[in-house]
């Protein structure tokens, strides 16, 4: 190795340190990298000298928005007042949160966006966001065990859709069922803001032994650094081809390439498989998954959690591309890659095990205790920084907001004035348009795609109101997800906005019958250089932190994801909230569908005249003003622990939560779910009785029998109980008001995706 | 003496360790296999798995019909040891020429995941022995490229020869003749796309109709021990 060098030096053309050192004031493209004069200015105080080409890179990626949160940091730290719960084993800043659940059992989850990628490249953008999300869980030490997807697109009849949203769809199809993992509930949504920006949002869940948990350290000088899976490729590298042109010239032969990244899922599943066996066989000291940033953040980050140093021959990183030097190779976001740090003794083992798989796993380096990251490319120095520089030390804004002006008159302009059915047959209509609203109807189009059932621990998918999942085929315990967003609610009141998301998700797993335990989340904002989008986006961190900690569920972690806008106009500030809970036994487990006749309904909750941000505001009048639903926490903890209690006595046949479409689209989607019918008599305005969208509430059908307990049980926790009507027959009356046969309420809700993407089935075909 | 059932793992293989539990459940013993080795353990029997082996590039199935392990596979199929491929498994056996015709893809081309009503025409094989012919029973289907096709000689001959297993009540994907499920003229090797090993009971699945396929290997085998 060291024999050839000299006479690469002679070819290689990269800037080195000793070069960097020589030439101070050669001119350097970091503001085509992404980087401010301050920034470059700050790189060059700390290295005491102008940073390489391959330094440049390093930090330009590493103190970019997405890597350092530098724009979100300073608030984001009010999470950490919510992370008090014992049941924490790893939290913010590491790859993904982890819970204890119990009976020897962790969890770990995360959710992270993928808006922009998908955009540009619809299938392999939404295909490598589920990769991405799922090495953070198998970072961790866990097995993935389950995905979810929170989508948003533009309208649903606009004609980009027709290219976001099938590309999205078959790109989660793709990956995720290739790897195996059951797609299990998530969200379908549409609104024109996120026409030329769609939000996809992809969350994983994984399963581990409290002592298996690992961590992203590189400790141990002597110890070697191995990097794994997939050759390193020009994936995503836009900011490295402007470096490419503005240093290199032409020689360098990097054509321009799209700048979104390329799935392989067989690649992933491989790479599952083998880390799981690497774990088992106690072969890994400290592991990390490359996604954003690649090496550069995989190196600098194991090593300053670590030790402090390590040494890495960056011309031994495996190419799928050789004409990369060394700020690609560290740009590059080339998938299905995990960096280990293993003794010197169990290299020969590790590497035994990932050819068994078919892994390819090479050597790059090893831990040092000098508290340098230094790279060489054939034997000449090309990085040589302090890790936790460009890791920890990345620049920290306190961005200036300000709340919009606007926001006054959006408040002002309340939903009191639009007009509202005036008679039955104006109720009815109104149910069967929200029914058939793209954003509110059968997402089966949709969901068909994705496989439900691999690893046969699918206990609840969607349309459930949450996923529900066995993890101990013994116990039957499991864990129950959802996600929610909602912005409308939080563009008229980002603080309330953020909470009711929170709420919302908190109610679907309590609707499964489990107990919230853990919260992450996925921020969806416009740019942080936009004081309105700051106040936003701080307000919606106020707000979150402020529940999580009055529910008393931790942020376990989550993703930022600014920038998400068209132009001068950002998206509707779109926080989006997981939520985690434990079911102690999944053989309990609610479903939303009506399936025992005769079974009486009941509304919990209290219902008021709130039509502000509703689902029926804006489907039926374009309308998007006023103030959200009221939002009370302490109601929310009491009808949870409502229903976790009374799923665990067995005294529910089925429970929905309430939210887009209030009651009305509540009992159709539960009587289209179970097959059975109902009939209820409206209490009060029987407008708002059915399509308010008062927060805190849930209909339940409790099993007959069971009715005197069940009151017992609400009347104990203080939550407002009333019995509405009953499960029966083969249509959704409202008494006094309208009745619509099964047939038309399905036919309604389950045409209008069919009919604008397309029917997925073709008729048979006979010889 | 308890049965013991060989599920082949290939990589990319998904559904390998529900097929296990389906086992199980049946009351047999799995015994799990490795695509790269020469080697049947003395199973009684063997079931290839649902997943996307090598990817499923090239073709499904393409590949692992070259693994080591499909070599004495065939050579046991031929002297009659029954086999189950389920989904990836059944486009293994077909490429692999141990069943007749090809499965390609969706008619909808879109991956299709749903519950599905099946009709038993063929109640006579090892693993379907526990059913009635013309019972219907309702498992979960999950492919993308699973729309049986075969010439129309093949077909004819599958019909005639009583080698149609399965057959889909409403068709979800284009399949000839509603075909889900074949087997060869022997009546050993089935394949079938739906998934029985989903459908073994109400919590994680639609119901326990697919156990049928396994326990039947089960009965099927003990009885010929003794």
């Amino acid at each position: 190795m060291s024999g050839s060098a000299t006479e690469q030096t002679m070819t290689t053309g990269q800037d080195t340190v000793a070069a960097a050192a020589a030439s101070p004031g050669q001119p350097q493209p970091y503001a085509e990298l992404g980087l401010t004069e301050p920034e470059y200015q700050r790189i060059r105080d700390l290295l005491g000298r102008r940073p390489t080409d391959a330094e440049l890179a390093l930090y330009s990626v590493m103190w970019s928005e997405h890597c350092s949160y530098k724009s979100s940091k300073v608030h984001l730290r009010q999470f950490g007042k919510t992370a008090q719960s014992p049941a924490m084993l790893a939290g913010i800043g590491a790859n993904a949160g982890v819970v204890d659940v119990g009976d020897g059992w962790a969890v770990t989850f995360k959710i992270e966006s993928h808006n922009h990628p998908s955009y540009v490249e619809p299938h392999q953008g939404a295909a490598t966001g589920v990769g991405g999300i799922v090495r953070d869980i198998l970072a961790m030490g866990a097995r993935p065990v389950a995905v979810m997807d929170a989508l948003r697109f533009g309208p649903a009849d606009a004609p980009d859709t027709a290219r976001v949203l099938p590309g999205v769809v078959s790109g989660i199809s793709f990956y995720g069922n290739c790897l195996g993992l059951p797609n299990i509930g998530g969200e379908l949504a549409f609104d024109p803001c996120y026409a030329g920006n769609p939000l996809v949002n992809a969350l994983c869940v994984g399963v581990l032994r409290p002592g298996d948990l690992k961590e992203a350290i590189a400790e141990g000088p002597g110890n070697q650094v191995i990097l794994l899976g997939s050759r390193t490729g020009p994936d995503g590298i836009g900011g490295a081809s402007v470096l490419a042109s503005a240093t290199f010239g032409a020689e360098g032969g990097s054509a321009k390439r799209p700048s979104v990244q390329v799935g392989d899922p067989f690649l992933e599943k491989l790479l599952i498989e083998c880390c799981l066996e690497l774990y088992r066989e106690d072969l890994v000291t400290g592991i990390q998954d490359l996604g954003a940033a690649g090496v550069a953040c995989a190196t600098t980050e194991l090593a300053a959690a670590g030790t402090g140093g390590m040494r890495v021959r960056l011309d031994e990183v495996p190419l799928r591309d050789t004409s990369l030097g060394p700020p690609e190779i560290l740009m590059s976001e080339s998938q299905e890659r995990m960096m280990a740090v293993v003794t010197p003794a169990d290299v020969p083992r590790f590497l035994a095990v990932c050819a068994k798989w078919g892994v390819q796993a090479t050597v790059i380096g090893e831990v040092t205790d000098g508290g340098r990251l230094e790279m060489t490319w054939h034997g000449e120095t090309v990085v040589d920084i302090p890790p936790g520089t460009a890791a920890d030390q990345g620049p920290v804004y306190q961005r200036p907001l300000a709340r919009p002006a606007s926001q006054d008159a959006l408040a002002a302009d309340g939903p009191a004035r639009l007009a509202r059915p005036g008679d039955g047959s104006g109720l009815r209509e109104t149910l069967l348009r929200l029914l058939a609203a793209p954003g509110l109807a059968d997402p089966t189009w949709v969901t068909e795609q994705y496989d439900r059932y691999v690893r046969g621990d699918t206990v609840l998918a969607m349309p459930e109101d949450g996923g529900l999942l066995r993890i101990d085929e013994e116990s039957n315990r499991g864990v129950a997800l959802a996600t929610d967003g909602n912005g409308r609610y939080t563009l008229l009141d980002p603080y309330a906005g953020a909470q009711l998301a929170l709420a919302e998700a908190y109610r679907n797993v309590a609707a499964t019958g489990a107990r919230p335990l853990a919260v992450t989340n996925c921020l969806n904002f416009g740019s942080p250089e936009d004081p309105g989008v700051m106040w936003q986006f701080a307000e919606a961190v106020r707000g979150l932190a402020d529940g999580c900690l009055t529910l008393g569920v931790p942020v376990t972690g989550g993703n930022v994801s600014f920038y998400n806008q068209t132009g001068q106009t950002a998206i509707k500030p779109t926080p989006v909230i997981g939520v985690l809970g434990v079911h102690d036994d999944v053989r309990k487990r609610l479903s939303i569908g009506f399936g025992v006749d005769g079974a009486p309904l009941v509304l919990l909750g209290r219902t008021a005249d709130e039509f502000g941000g509703s689902a029926w505001a804006q489907v039926v009048h374009g309308h998007v003003g006023g103030h959200p639903p009221r939002v009370d926490l302490a109601a929310e903890q009491a009808l949870a622990a409502v229903l976790a209690d009374a799923a665990a006595a067995g005294l529910l046949a089925a429970a929905h939560d309430l939210s887009d479409g209030g009651l009305a689209v509540a009992l159709a989607e539960s009587c289209l779910r179970g097959g059975l019918g109902a009939r209820v008599s409206p209490a009060g305005d029987p407008f708002t009785f059915l399509f308010s969208e008062s927060a805190a509430r849930a209909v339940v059908a409790v099993r007959p029998g069971a009715e005197t307990e069940f009151a017992a049980l609400c009347a104990e926790r203080g939550v407002p109980a009333e019995t509405i009507g009953a499960v029966g027959g083969g249509q959704l009356a409202v008494d006094g008001c309208f009745e619509v046969p099964l047939g038309e309420l399905a036919a309604a809700h389950q045409g209008t995706l069919p009919a604008i993407f397309g029917r997925a089935a073709a008729p048979a075909v006979t010889s | 003496m308890t049965t013991r059932i060989g599920v082949i793992t290939f990589p990319g293989s998904l559904d390998d360790g529900e097929a296990q539990r389906a086992v199980r459940r049946a009351a047999g013993e799995p015994v799990a296999l490795w695509h790269d080795e020469h080697d049947l353990r003395g199973v009684d029997a063997v079931i290839l798995p649902g997943g996307f082996s090598y990817g499923d590039y090239l073709r499904c199935g393409a590949i692992a019909r070259f693994s080591p392990v499909m070599a004495e596979l065939a050579t046991a199929a031929g002297a009659g040891l029954p086999v189950l491929g389920i989904c990836n498994g059944f486009q293994i056996l077909c490429e692999a020429h141990l069943l007749p015709g090809a499965l390609t893809r969706n008619a909808g081309l879109h991956f299709v995941s749903r519950d599905l009503r099946l009709r038993v025409e063929n109640a006579a094989t090892p693993w379907t022995r526990g059913y009635t012919a013309g019972q219907e029973i309702t498992i979960p289907l999950k492919s993308g490229e699973g729309a049986y096709a075969a010439g129309d000689g093949t077909l004819a001959a599958l019909e005639a020869g009583g080698q149609v297993v399965v057959r889909y009540l409403a068709n979800p994907n284009g399949s000839v003749n509603d075909i889900a499920g074949v087997t060869n003229e022997a009546g050993n090797v089935v394949g079938l796309m739906p998934h029985p090993e989903y459908a073994t009971d109400e919590l994680t699945g639609p119901g326990p109709d697919g156990l049928g396929f396994f326990a039947s290997a089960v009965a099927a085998l003990a009885e010929v021990a003794r």
